[in-house]
């Protein structure tokens, strides 16, 4: 923006330059009646409505003033034009010197048009629009416009009342009389203003009033002319401000497409433009070697046939040996099931899926189904569908076969009769307990113990409820009933019973809990009876021997006075701890027991004879579940939880160590011979040893479905038996050959069934009978039973 | 002491195999290539057997890939070609982006093409190994060739599974060795015998096709692309292995004149449309050879030692050539209803002439109204105007016929007819399996057949009757069958019973009402004591083979409860249908 001072006369005369100029680009003739005459404005719309000048028509000289501030801010190109179209000699002449003076009172100039313009803020910005239209204008106009006097209308001696307060709030001259002061320092007093009523009536009366503004500067009242409205309006509505400027000139397009006279660029064609490429002579020369040499052939058209595919004879019968077959086996993919009734169309009614089976069908898992699909029955074939998941199945199959890793698979065809192994019939192995024969009832609890008498005559039975019995094989009598008195013993349960082998003794040994009583019982042939009870009556101790040796076990014979004398007692064995098991020696003068808490003394070997107990072993191995004597020669099995020792008595040391493979051993029986035996275990095992060949077991066999409790030996046949938990004891034929390369043969031939259950025990005990084939065993259920 | 230590996993299994990223990266393939390569070339992860070892000590699921097996796929001229390819689409893409038209024209013309005859060589060294093998390969192309037009799957696939099935399938027809079909609801399967080998394949009901989404097509057009390659080659080894052109020139070419529907259609397409007509026969190499009768030299007693074989050969011979001509002699006409080309196909493959309304399809040789045909074949349950020189049957019939190799009575095959159950050919029952009894009528008339046939043609009259004697037959099958099934069981226990029982027997003799009660205690005790021996021998199994014992006896028994679960659901819908027609019977 550039603006001028104006001060003084070289003021006036800038300002009358610039509205000239303005002036010039109008109707310039009209001009200076229209600028004084502001009364008439009437009269003279017609003309005020090309002069821009004639704003404020109230003012004697002022809207000028006002206006060249406009101007001056407005545009320099505004400037430029009035200063070209100066060519007046005062301007001229005060030009410079009026640009001189500008520096020096801009301040004041700006402060006072800013103020000034507050009411016809709107007016001032279209200075601009303004300025170049009238540019254009002027370059179409200047030549049509007759050119009128410049000078008619400049008045050098038009009054300024220019207030010169500067910018500032006009309220505070509120007070004073006048409202500022104007560039000579003399006030500018307030114009007359009526009070409210003369407003009033001024309203009611003056039909302008409502395009009466005032000028805040100098506090006189402007009446707008219709220009000044129109204008207004039309910025109001951002129309052009001036009505009359065109917006829309016709465009003159001097270098049409249609008619193009002259060339747009003048230069002189190029060399290279009419000289071949060389570049191109290159690639070209390239091209035509190529097809010379043949490198380079023209495109074909394509035929038909090339697209196809061609077939040959791959396959000559010929040539089959040339062809290397691959370098391994290929494993090819299965292939597709075929399929069965029930994929028809129109399967047999039985292959339809009833509702429940269709329902199992839609639960499962897709994966886990045995058919892929619903079976449907569909009347004619014209009805049947389209399978849904045909595509699938071929993906999948297509995945199964690049993806899927294969392994070669040995497919058997194995008769199941073929891994049955080849024993002999059953029934060609008889004798062997095949029914039961006998049931023996009168204990009232648990029946733990049994055992036969030498000659297979009597049975004797401990039981849980503090008593043992002696029955007749044959006829089923309870022959004898010896209850225990409780007393001092607390724990009345019959742990083991054990009849002495020697055929010429007739002894029973009974642990119960920490005693082992030896009864008499007094039946069958009255020599042996007799003779067992005279020879124990003989018997005197001998102290040397019986000194300084430590006792393991305390030997009281009871008096023939003794009440319990009758009942058979005749000798009582005090341990220091719980019996569980005692077993005679083949010859009948040896008994061990067991304690299987007795730590180093859990096994005692008590001899008859000479009544005294010794300790075989001097640390424990381990808890003892049983023990038993070698039948001929002088061994002693121990069995703890998962080992069998086996002791050289003579020699006094470990001949052997079985591995049961088991968990924890329950029982053990000795073959007659000797060299074999069997062990029945917890973990429902039945391990046969042979003594002579390996410290494992030869076969184990797990015919049990719960824990064996007691397994027995035939002193003749070859039987044994196994008693379990599950309710069964089953006979199993065990052939010890003389001949040592031949092994044993084990068949099973008999499960015998008869106890019944009771608190998760079944059988308890079993035993053979000396010299016939059957089987004795007992029970939970309180029975003992004989099995012929 | 100075031994060196050996390195774990440095040979052995460990080295014989390679997890499948470490042969795409050897390879230097995407993992899709490697896929692509992987379908060509034939080559599938193998299981290794300690996959732990495999693994270097780790149990995480790879699947491996023989070493071998990479190494082979290593030398393939055809990754070069997927590497070619892979140049192409980027050249193209570039073309294309910058709208280069001549350069992509240039670029989609010089697009690089591989062959997989080599592959097919490599995979195939013989020609019995591929026609081994046709079995998925000709499942695929006659799917891709019934699908239809689709952004899915590039037509030229389809095209040409097309065309090569067709050119099968006339193959099959020339040389008659089509055995057996069976429509399921999957799709028709059908069974040829090709060069002693058996080709079974599936055709899908071709309508309403749904393409799923759950399928990646590109996996299924790698298989298709290979496929069709080795269908051709086989193709065109089987024509000439029976002197036809290959490709496949129709006896009368230029001849037949154009159809109303053929106007619109090109040379070529109006040929391969006639192709796929099957009507017509092929053109033969050597002009009106003809074939010869093969007569079955019968060989020297000495040679084969086994005189009953070289019959039995003879007898398969004879019925294989009774099946082969089973239609001689018949002119069909298909309705529009039935599918033509299933039924074309099969009618033609054994030897009978076939024809169709115009309007259905090209190709058809004589009209409905002609009088010398035979049969009509009709799946609609009433038609107006019919000839009364022709049966009229529904299609079921001509698949029943030739899964029994004879042509069956058509009474139940009438329109409109219930039709008798639809039984698969394939399964061949072995013992213990059920035996629908539909199955064992006709087991059991192929055995008898001379005695039974006559009753069979006496076999007309109302259908109530008929009703009642299908019924009675299906009893005394059911009998029948019941029988050997104790039979079988107890057969053994009966020979041993024997000898011990013969005393009683003589006393049974003397009274019989007597005896009976006390024989049949004596045979449960008997059979209750061979179960005890049985049970106590089972004891003596060894641990290792108990297991495998267990399993045999465990899907013994699931197969014998199956049996049985159809044999009673058999039983009772017979008892609910008996009651059913009594109780009609009372009302009427």
């Amino acid at each position: 923006m550039f603006r001028l001072f104006i001060s003084g006369r070289a003021t006036r005369v800038l300002t009358s330059s610039s509205t000239r100029n303005r002036m010039s680009s109008k109707s310039r003739s009209k001009r200076k009646p229209d600028q004084f005459d502001f009364v008439d404005k009437g009269a003279n719309d017609s003309d005020s409505s090309e002069s821009e000048e004639s704003v404020y028509s109230g003012l004697e000289e002022e809207p000028d003033t006002s206006e060249e501030d406009q101007e001056q801010s407005s545009d320099q190109s505004d400037n430029d034009s009035s200063d070209n179209d100066d060519d007046d000699d005062d301007v001229t002449l005060d030009d410079k010197s009026g640009l001189e003076l500008s520096t020096e009172q801009r301040k004041e100039l700006s402060t006072a048009s800013d103020d000034e313009l507050n009411e016809i803020n709107d007016q001032r910005y279209t200075g601009n629009v303004k300025s170049q239209n009238r540019k254009q204008r002027k370059q179409i106009t200047v030549k049509t416009a007759d050119r009128p006097d410049e000078y008619d209308y400049d008045s050098s001696d038009e009054e300024d009342i220019r207030n010169t307060v500067g910018n500032i709030p006009l309220e505070w001259y509120r007070e004073y009389p006048h409202i500022g002061y104007d560039i000579e320092g003399n006030r500018l007093l307030k114009p007359e203003k009526g009070d409210q009523l003369d407003e009033f009536l001024n309203k009611m009366d003056n039909p302008n009033y409502w395009r009466t503004v005032t000028n805040k500067m100098t506090g006189q009242n402007v009446v707008l002319s219709k220009e000044d409205l129109g204008l207004i309006q039309n910025l109001q509505s951002s129309k052009h401000p001036d009505s009359m400027a065109e917006n829309y000139q016709p465009w003159i397009d001097f270098f049409t497409h249609e008619k193009m006279i002259h060339p747009v660029t003048n230069h002189p064609q190029h060399k290279r433009s009419f000289i071949p490429s060389k570049w191109e002579k290159l690639k070209v020369g390239q091209m035509v070697h190529a097809l010379k040499m043949g490198w380079m052939k023209p495109t074909k058209a394509k035929t038909e046939e090339e697209e196809e595919e061609n077939f040959y004879m791959l396959w000559k019968e010929d040539e089959e040996s040339e062809i290397t077959r691959r370098y391994r086996a290929h494993l090819p993919a299965p292939k597709m099931p075929l399929p069965s009734h029930a994929e028809s169309y129109n399967p047999p009614p039985e292959y339809l899926l009833t509702k429940e089976e269709e329902e199992k069908w839609q639960n499962m898992e897709p994966e886990e189904r045995r058919m892929n699909f619903l079976p449907q029955k569909y009347s004619s074939l014209r009805l049947v569908p389209a399978y849904k998941r045909f595509i699938n199945e071929r993906f999948e199959r297509c995945l199964d076969l690049y993806l899927c890793p294969r392994k070669p698979k040995i497919r058997m065809n194995i008769n199941p009769e073929d891994l049955i192994p080849k024993l002999p019939k059953p029934r060609d192995l008889q004798p062997f307990p095949t029914a039961q024969a006998i049931v023996y009832r009168g204990h009232s609890d648990i029946v733990r113990t049994i055992s036969v008498d030498p000659t297979g005559q009597w049975l004797v039975s401990g039981s849980d409820d503090g008593s043992v019995r002696f029955w007749e094989v044959s006829t089923g009598r309870c022959m004898k009933s010896i209850t225990m008195e409780t007393g001092s013993l607390g724990n009345m349960c019959i742990r083991s019973v054990a009849w002495n082998p020697h055929p010429d003794v007739s002894l029973v040994a009974i642990a119960m809990g920490q005693t082992v009583i030896l009864v008499n019982p007094g039946l069958g042939d009255k020599m042996v009876t007799n003779n067992t009870d005279n020879v124990l009556h003989s018997f005197s101790p001998t102290e040397e021997e019986s000194m300084g040796k430590k006792v393991y076990a305390d030997w009281s014979s009871i008096d023939t006075s003794d009440k319990r004398f009758e009942n058979g007692f005749r000798l009582l064995l005090q341990h220091p701890k719980e019996v569980s098991q005692v077993t005679w020696h083949g010859r009948g003068d040896y008994f061990a027991s067991v304690m299987p808490k007795g730590d180093s003394m859990s096994v005692l070997i008590h001899q008859l004879s000479r009544r005294r107990s010794q300790n075989p072993f001097n640390k424990s191995k381990g808890m003892v579940q049983c023990v038993l004597f070698h039948p001929v020669r002088p061994f002693l099995f121990v069995a703890t939880q998962r080992y069998v020792r086996v002791y050289n008595l003579l020699k006094q040391e470990l001949s052997k160590k079985l591995m049961t493979n088991c968990k924890w051993v329950s029982s053990m029986a000795v073959h007659s011979g000797g060299d074999n035996i069997i062990i029945g275990s917890y973990d429902c095992r039945l391990s046969w040893f042979d003594l002579d060949v390996s410290t494992k077991p030869y076969q184990t066999l797990r015919h049990h479905k719960r824990a064996v409790r007691a397994v027995n030996y035939h002193r003749k046949y070859p039987l044994f038996a196994s008693a379990s938990d599950d309710g069964t004891v089953i006979v199993c034929h065990g052939m010890v050959y003389n001949d040592l390369l031949k092994n044993p043969l084990i068949v099973p031939v008999k499960i015998l069934k008869g106890h019944a259950i009771s608190h998760d025990l079944g059988v308890l005990d079993c035993v053979f009978h000396p010299s016939q084939p059957w089987v004795f065993s007992c029970g939970a259920d309180t029975t003992i039973r004989l099995f012929t | 002491m100075g031994r060196e230590r050996r390195k774990k996993y440095e040979k052995g299994e460990a080295t014989a195999f390679m997890s499948r990223n470490q042969a795409i990266n050897k390879l230097q393939l995407t993992l899709a290539d490697f896929r692509r390569l992987c379908i060509l070339k034939g080559i599938y992860p193998h299981e290794p057997k300690h996959k732990k070892r495999v693994n270097k000590g780790s149990t995480v699921h790879k699947t491996y890939y023989l070493v071998k097996d990479i190494n082979f796929l290593a030398h393939e001229p055809i990754i070069n070609k997927f590497r070619e390819f892979k140049h192409f689409v980027r050249r193209l893409k570039k073309a294309i982006n910058k709208r280069n038209k001549d350069a992509e024209q240039r670029i989609r013309n010089n697009k690089p093409k591989y062959k997989l005859d080599h592959i097919v060589r490599e995979r195939y060294p013989s020609f019995q190994d591929a026609l081994g093998d046709l079995d998925d390969c000709l499942s695929m192309c006659f799917l891709f060739g019934t699908m239809p037009q689709g952004a899915r799957v590039h037509m030229e696939y389809i095209n040409h599974a097309r065309k090569l099935t067709v050119e099968f399938m006339h193959y099959i027809i020339a040389s008659k060795s089509l055995r057996k079909v069976f429509i399921s609801i999957k799709g028709i399967y059908f069974q040829a015998e090709v060069m002693g080998q058996q080709l079974t394949w599936v055709v899908p009901h071709g309508l309403g096709y749904q393409h799923p989404d759950d399928v990646d097509y590109r996996v299924m057009q790698t298989f298709v692309e290979f496929y069709t390659t080795l269908l051709g080659f086989i193709n065109f080894k089987l024509y000439h292995s029976i002197n036809l052109h290959y490709p496949p020139k129709l006896e009368l070419d230029a001849a037949t004149p154009v159809d109303e529907n053929e106007e619109n259609m090109t040379e070529k397409e109006r040929y391969q449309e006639r192709l796929s007509a099957l009507s017509q026969t092929l053109r033969s190499l050597d002009e009106g050879g003809g074939e010869e009768e093969v007569q079955l030299d019968e060989f020297p007693a000495v040679e084969t030692d086994d005189p009953d074989r070289v019959e039995k050969a003879k007898v398969e011979a004879e019925k294989i050539k009774k099946l082969q001509n089973l239609f001689k002699g018949l002119k069909f006409f298909l309705n529009r209803e039935v599918p033509r080309e299933t039924l074309v196909f099969i009618i033609r493959s054994f030897g009978g002439d076939v024809s169709w309304h115009k309007s259905v399809a090209v190709g058809a040789t004589y009209p409905e109204s002609d009088e010398s045909i035979t049969h009509q074949i009709v799946d609609r349950p009433q038609t107006k105007n019919q000839y009364l020189s022709r049966y009229y049957v529904q299609p079921q019939w001509v698949f029943d016929c030739v899964n029994n190799t004879s042509l069956l009575p058509m009474e139940s095959y009438f329109p409109g007819a219930t039709l008798p159950p639809h039984l698969s050919p394939f399964v061949e029952e072995a013992e213990g399996d059920y035996v629908p009894p539909e199955r064992q009528a006709l087991i059991n008339r192929q055995l008898g057949l001379q005695e039974d046939s006559g009753v069979e043609e006496d076999e007309e009259g109302s259908e109530d009757e008929e009703e009642d004697e299908e019924e009675e037959e299906e009893e005394e099958s059911e009998e029948e069958e019941e029988e050997p099934e104790k039979g079988r069981g107890k057969r053994k226990r009966k020979h041993e019973t024997e000898a011990a029982t013969a005393d009683q027997a003589k006393k049974l003799n003397m009274s019989v009402e007597a005896g009976a009660p006390e024989n049949f205690n004596v045979e449960q005790k008997l059979q209750r004591q061979t179960m005890e021996e049985r049970r106590l021998a089972e004891m003596m199994i060894p641990k290792k083979k108990k297991r495998l014992y267990d399993k045999i006896m465990f899907a013994k028994k699931k197969k014998n409860q199956e049996t049985r679960k159809l044999k009673e659901k058999r039983e009772a819908i017979e008892t609910q249908k008996k009651s059913e027609s009594k109780k009609k019977k009372k009302k009427q």
